[in-house]
């Protein structure tokens, strides 16, 4: 009943305007080279220019905390924004052309099983603001995908996408990164399996059930459901409106989340952590899970904590949980949720958070040793 | 002319808005716009990401803050006779 077909005239004109697609495209190729060597050359030198920076021109003594700090912040602070600057453009680049609908007419149908794998998978590489949490179940549900799939979605969109990569890859090398993913999708799947278990669909808001037995099953055409051929212009314009407006969004969080591990970095101990609570106690992963999950942070911010946490001795399973519940859930967004879900399914799904982060805490505070 | 922006209240749902009144406001003539904050209403209309552009009921635009330019073109569109896209 909402499908509208206007596929013939709100498409995109592809380059009406432009004459020379190919002339535009050699342009484009050779600004992008430049830029590359430019990004590349930049990128080498920011721990020496920092270096001298801080103990050349401000005239700061080596050993000192404040110098340390301040060296810390302003190497990490300019080495993510590049490395920011140039994924978030490369990513968006490739990712032009998906988009939720599709994501949604592609899951709708599909077995629960590999449901669950699909949702977390496009939940990690779909853009996505937390403010479409609900519209996007809403719609989900209305397609008749199972409530798991959804929650599949919803729970690895927040903790895995690219900024999370990027910043992860950055600070904490690959091997972290790679952890970090498998658990964030293993969370997603498993959160997905027991949603259905427990059939959560039971404690959704009444109003969703009556929309959905007097709507048919939602399939939605229109100009961004299409499957589009992109040009290499058209591209460039969606990765560098992407580029700019992610930026402009997260580059204060990663001021303050790197201003925060500078502070950890310069001023607390080595191993702090260590000597007064990270003794690998049982209860400080759940402690730590409890502690986080009403925190509000994003990925961003999040990450450069992170690093400071390890340094300093936190063992890396409960500075995992403590991170990764900071940014699943936060009470602003689970009193946004409460317009869709009753008291009984958001206590389901932050009783599952918990335990899945408590689970991974121990698991990697665990194989710590041996990784 | 009526045009809807969706969205729940978010940085970016606001920008669409702004962004939009700015270039009816540039541009004059009998335009309307209407920001919609109402889930149910989202859902009728079968959006699924915010912020949404929707002109007379033509959905031109979800997950994204549109393009200055871009609006104007939709503006336009529906504005003039659409003569190649009769049909259906």
């Amino acid at each position: 009943m909402n499908a509208k077909n206007t596929a013939c005239c709100s498409g995109t004109k592809p380059n009406a305007h432009l004459n020379t697609p190919r002339g535009w495209n050699t342009k484009y190729l050779t600004v992008m080279t430049a830029l590359a060597a430019l990004w590349w050359l930049a990128y080498s030198r920011i721990l020496p220019a920092s270096h001298r920076l801080v103990f050349g021109l401000l005239g700061m003594a080596p050993d000192s905390h404040l110098g340390a700090a301040l060296e810390f912040f302003i190497y990490d602070t300019v080495k993510i924004l590049l490395l920011l600057a140039a994924l978030i453009y490369a990513i968006a680049w490739v990712r032009a052309s998906l988009n939720i609908e599709r994501v949604r007419d592609y899951l709708a149908g599909k077995r629960r099983g590999l449901g669950y794998f699909l949702g977390a998978l496009f939940g990690s590489v779909t853009p996505f603001c937390s403010c479409s949490s609900i519209p996007l179940f809403l719609g989900f549900t209305m397609a008749r995908i199972p409530v798991g799939i959804t929650m599949s979605f919803l729970i690895t969109s927040p903790l895995i996408n690219e900024i999370a990569v990027v910043l992860l890859w950055g600070l904490l090398g690959w091997k972290f990164t790679a952890i970090y993913v498998a658990v964030g999708m293993a969370a997603g799947v498993i959160g997905g399996f027991v949603m259905d278990g427990i059939r959560a669909e039971r404690w959704l808001q009444p109003f969703i059930m009556e929309s959905m037995n007097n709507a048919p099953a939602q399939r939605y055409v229109n100009e961004s459901g299409q499957a589009r051929k992109l040009t290499i212009r058209q591209r460039h314009i969606f990765a560098y409106g992407e580029m700019t407006s992610i930026f402009r969004r997260v580059w204060k969080w990663v001021i303050i989340g790197v201003g925060t591990g500078a502070a950890l970095h310069g001023f607390v101990p080595e191993n702090w952590f260590a000597e007064h609570l990270g003794t690998g106690e049982w209860w400080s992963v759940p402690a730590a899970v409890l502690l986080a999950i009403p925190l509000y942070s994003n990925v961003t911010g999040i990450v450069p904590v992170m690093e400071s946490l390890l340094v300093k001795g936190l063992p890396a399973g409960t500075t995992m949980a403590f991170c990764m519940s900071a940014v699943a859930a936060s009470i602003p967004e689970v009193m946004m949720l409460r317009q869709i879900m009753t008291i009984r399914l958001q206590a389901a799904f932050i009783g599952y958070l918990w335990v899945i982060f408590t689970l991974t805490g121990w698991l990697f505070n665990f194989l710590g040793p041996y990784l | 002319m009526e045009i809807k922006v969706f969205g729940p209240g978010c940085a970016r749902c606001t920008e669409a808005e702004n962004l939009i009144r700015e270039v009816v406001a540039a541009r004059g003539g009998d335009i309307t716009v209407q920001k919609v904050s109402d889930f149910r209403e989202m859902m009728a209309a079968g959006i699924l990401s915010t912020p949404a552009v929707a002109i007379n009921g033509v959905v031109k635009a979800t997950g994204r803050v549109p393009g200055r330019d871009e609006v104007a073109a939709w503006i336009d569109d529906a504005a003039g006779p659409a003569s190649d896209c009769g049909g259906n």
